[in-house]
């Protein structure tokens, strides 16, 4: 922990941290350690995939708005639905929240000068983008990239059913991408934990902090996993193994377990970085702390602990896994999501709401992540599962929780971060017409899916006939996914725009109260030129409004009782809040 | 969830007392609302469901039914809440709130009872789990094998002998998906009333056995065999397609399923031994 020695003082003279001198331009981007300038790569990088994988989904619903459509041929669409998937799952939701926004944000909110491990740092971002371009160099080789689904179930992803490089490719740039999840997770664990500014107790620490410290766990307990599933796999491809083929008395349902005992903690390390966002946002605009912090913390807790045991309820329908148990586990995931909604309900609960294009996301985030959350509860049951399992219900509910936290929450997190990350506002109106196309888009693209799978629509189907039924709905999905397009491509208008005009933002435009506030827009080198007193998880709120600070909690009143009965034991440090 | 609101009520000082009695007063309109549906039964609601056309799969519908209800409510609250919050509280002038931030007992409240609203659910899931799954004594049993990309039915009699009739998926896969009722793909026959026993496994890759009329599907795994109970109950003909991607012509891996009298049943497997002893087919 070298970068000790460089930490700010706390108080006193203001320090100069801008002692960079390295190069600028592509060769600073090239060669940073910085952790702002491998967030801001992420950030971007995830960004484009996502658009890409966007573009795929509006070819995908084009081709499913009429029957026995040609479009694409069947093989095209089966690559297409699978890239669809690797990318937004392995190559946004993720690397956007865990690699982009964690990075830059996380060192901050602790008071931090850089991330614990910096080049580690950057190996990671260099691992991911090599993972990504591996990834989409796929669809430059013979055959085509990887078309088994995003989950390459075996033996459909053996070297017999899916020859060809495009799927060794595909496992490449997953292992390769997986170990960069990794080392940013061993980074942010030891940067949360040995890093943090004096007076920044780990109860102090902001729930996107906090979100983000869970999800690196899940990471570091899910990935291994995942990565020597996909050894295991090529080994299978390449190296004459059996490992889930039956014919050399392998096992096909021992690559379910492996990817699914990945794959649900990996639902909620897509979910957990977005809740975090969701939860920094909500006070800001409701110029309230948080209601119930230390429910919020153990809830987070709850759910990564819970999400290591409920993987099989995505083979339900196998007939080898022990239905009741997964159903139960999964079913108890539902309570402290439940508390979670219940504390951002109390944040907003009589306070002083302002639906700056933030606050619009993540309230939006509320609502439709609710819906989502709810057929969830339908498909924990067993027997509703067998009655929806592959069909469109799933599509439509995972698509509800995901284009939920990745791109409602996501969304918030951008509007709301922006002015930190660029020194520059966006624009409010095309902000709020982005909001509203996404909104409206939303339901229309994924409650006919609800429909469609309930009338019997499998998922991963090029066509249909038109006796089946399913033109209707589908035609309604198509459009809807088109507001969506037109959404991001406002949000992409108002990118330009703020770079062409550029609207200062000043250091804390939000009025805002965790640490990354407290800091230039954007922030120097090494982060801060001083860091106001740290006595609540809204340091800068403190500072900025004395006279409105959180009202004591039970804990601090009963310490307080004590304090009077024996002043010699300063419980609280409360003789430091005079500083 | 009563509880908590109307105590927040009260802890108000300023707050008026009407919203929380018209809050009790919907309340009371949505349960008499849900009485009267689920006391009606068969009239419910079916939520964009399939009834079921087996025992087992009208069983499901029931659950479905009664968790979608359990869902709704608990979403309608929810969203009930959100939206009374950012109406009401939205910024009005530019006085900071009381800075409160927690209420022990609203806390243990919303802990404690989505703990129990599952447990319920739980409880359900599990007696209908086990009534779907329980296999008693089929009067037929059909193996079904799945392959890239088709469907073979083979029959046997209850003691497990071969009846000497097996149906096929006989068309190569086409450019087009056809209608599932289509010649080109097989037709699963069932006797109305009876249990058949479906002994299900796949020749290749992972296939998804799915009647949506029935509610009810299955993985088809290359060397495991799943066994699962159909009681049909409705006559009719009911389209079904493999569910789990298994390759480049999934899209085109339909079948369906005809269910007949029993009488009906009898006349077409006899019709069918004829026919494929001659030609060889159902050996």
């Amino acid at each position: 922990m070298t970068l000790l020695a460089e930490r700010p003082a706390i108080v006193g003279e203001p320090r100069e941290p801008e002692h960079e001198h390295g190069p600028t331009g592509i060769l600073k981007w090239l060669t940073s350690t910085d952790h702002k300038v491998i967030g801001k790569s992420y950030l971007i990088t995830s960004f484009v995939f996502f658009c890409i994988a966007g573009l795929m989904a509006v070819v995908m619903r084009t081709q499913l708005a009429s029957p026995d459509s040609t479009l694409v041929s069947q093989h095209l669409y089966n690559e297409l639905f699978t890239m669809h998937g690797s990318l937004m799952l392995y190559l946004f939701a993720g690397p956007f929240a865990f690699g982009g926004l964690a990075n830059y944000i996380v060192p901050l909110q602790v008071g931090a000068p850089d991330m614990a491990f910096p080049r580690l740092n950057a190996l990671s971002y260099w691992l991911y983008l090599s993972g990504g371009i591996t990834m989409m160099g796929g669809f430059l080789v013979v055959g085509g990239a990887a078309d088994f689904g995003w989950v390459a179930y075996a033996p459909l992803s053996n070297a017999v059913n899916s020859a060809g490089a495009g799927p060794d490719m595909w496992i490449v740039a997953l292992v390769l991408t997986g170990f960069s999840a990794i080392f940013t997770g061993v980074n942010i664990v030891t940067t949360v934990f040995y890093l943090r500014a004096p007076g920044m107790t780990m109860f102090r620490v902001p729930i996107f902090t906090w979100n983000m410290v869970v999800t690196a766990i899940l990471i570091l307990i899910a990935f291994p996993v995942l990565t020597a599933a996909l050894v295991m796999l090529w080994a299978d491809r390449h190296l004459g193994t059996h490992i889930y083929t039956v014919s050399g008395g392998g096992v096909p349902v021992l690559w379910q377990n492996l990817f699914w005992f990945f794959g649900h903690p990996e639902v909620y390390i897509l979910a957990l970085p977005y809740f975090g966002i969701v939860t920094d946002v909500l006070p800001v605009f409701s110029r309230k702390p948080l209601f119930g912090y230390r429910g919020m913390v153990f809830a987070t807790i709850s759910i990564g602990a819970l999400s290591t045991a409920v993987w099989a309820h995505h083979m339900f329908t196998t007939g080898v896994v022990l239905l009741p148990f997964f159903s139960l586990m999964s079913y108890l995931i539902a309570v402290p999501t439940g508390i979670k909604f219940f504390n951002w309900i109390g944040t907003m609960w009589r306070g002083s709401l302002k639906f700056d294009t933030p606050m619009l996301f993540a309230v939006g985030f509320l609502i439709v992540f609710l819906f989502g959350g709810v057929t969830g509860i339908f498909l924990a049951s067993p027997p509703i599962d067998f009655a929806t399992h592959d069909t469109y219900f799933v599509v439509a509910h995972f698509h509800e929780v995901l284009f939920g936290s990745a791109v409602f929450a996501g969304f918030a997190g951008i509007y709301y971060w922006y002015p930190k990350i660029t020194g520059r506002m966006m624009n409010e109106r095309l902000g709020k017409a982005s909001f509203w196309f996404m909104f409206i888009g939303f339901w229309i693209t994924f409650m006919p899916q609800y429909l469609l799978g309930l009338h019997g629509m499998p998922r991963r189907i090029a066509e249909y006939s038109s006796a089946s039924g399913w033109t209707s709905l589908n035609r309604v999905s198509t459009f809807g996914a088109y507001l969506l397009f037109f959404s991001v491509a406002i949000m992409c208008v108002n990118f330009w725009q703020s770079w062409r005009r550029p609207v200062p933002a000043g250091s804390n435009p939000w009025d805002a109260g965790t640490l990354e506030w407290a800091t230039t827009s954007p922030p120097p080198h090494h982060n801060f030129y001083s860091i106001p007193p740290i006595r609540s998880e809204r340091p800068v709120w403190d500072a900025n409004h004395p006279e409105h600070k959180a009202l004591p909690s039970h804990a601090e009143r009963a310490a307080k009782r004590r304090l009077i009965a024996r002043p010699e034991v300063d419980l609280l440090g409360e003789s430091e809040l005079h500083l | 969830m009563r509880t908590l609101r109307s105590r927040t009520a009260a802890r108000s000082p300023g707050g008026s007392r009407k919203p929380s009695s018209a809050l009790r007063r919907i309340g009371l309109f949505v349960l008499l609302g849900l009485g009267a549906v689920v006391l009606g039964g068969c009239q419910a609601p079916t939520f964009g469901a399939f009834r079921g056309a087996t025992v087992q799969g009208h069983d499901e519908f029931k659950l479905w039914f009664g968790t979608v209800v359990a869902g709704l409510v608990v979403a309608a609250f929810v969203w009930a809440l959100i939206f009374w919050t950012i109406i009401r509280y939205r910024r009005r002038n530019e006085s900071i709130p009381r800075q409160f931030h927690e209420h022990t007992a609203v806390e243990i409240i919303y802990t404690v009872l989505p703990l129990l609203i599952v447990l319920v659910l739980f409880y359900f899931t599990v007696v209908t789990e086990n009534e779907e799954d329980a296999i008693s004594h089929p009067s037929e049993i059909v193996n079904v094998l799945a392959y890239q990309w088709g469907w073979k039915f083979t029959y046997e009699n209850s003691a497990g002998v071969k009846q000497g009739v097996t149906i096929q998926t006989s068309a190569e896969p086409k450019l087009l998906a056809q209608p599932a009722i289509s010649s080109q793909y097989p037709q699963m026959v069932l006797p109305v009333g009876v249990e058949t026993e479906i002994v299900l496994t796949s020749h290749d890759v992972i296939h998804g056995f799915y009647i949506p009329a029935f509610n009810y599907s299955r993985y088809a795994l290359p060397g495991v065999v799943n066994t699962l109970p159909l009681t049909p109950n409705v006559i009719g003909v009911y389209p079904a397609q493999c569910t789990q991607f298994c390759g480049l012509y999934h899209s085109e891996m339909l079948f369906s399923v005809r269910v007949e009298s029993q009488a009906n049943f009898e006349r077409w497997l006899t019709a069918q031994q004829i026919a494929q002893s001659a030609s060889g087919v159902g050996a």
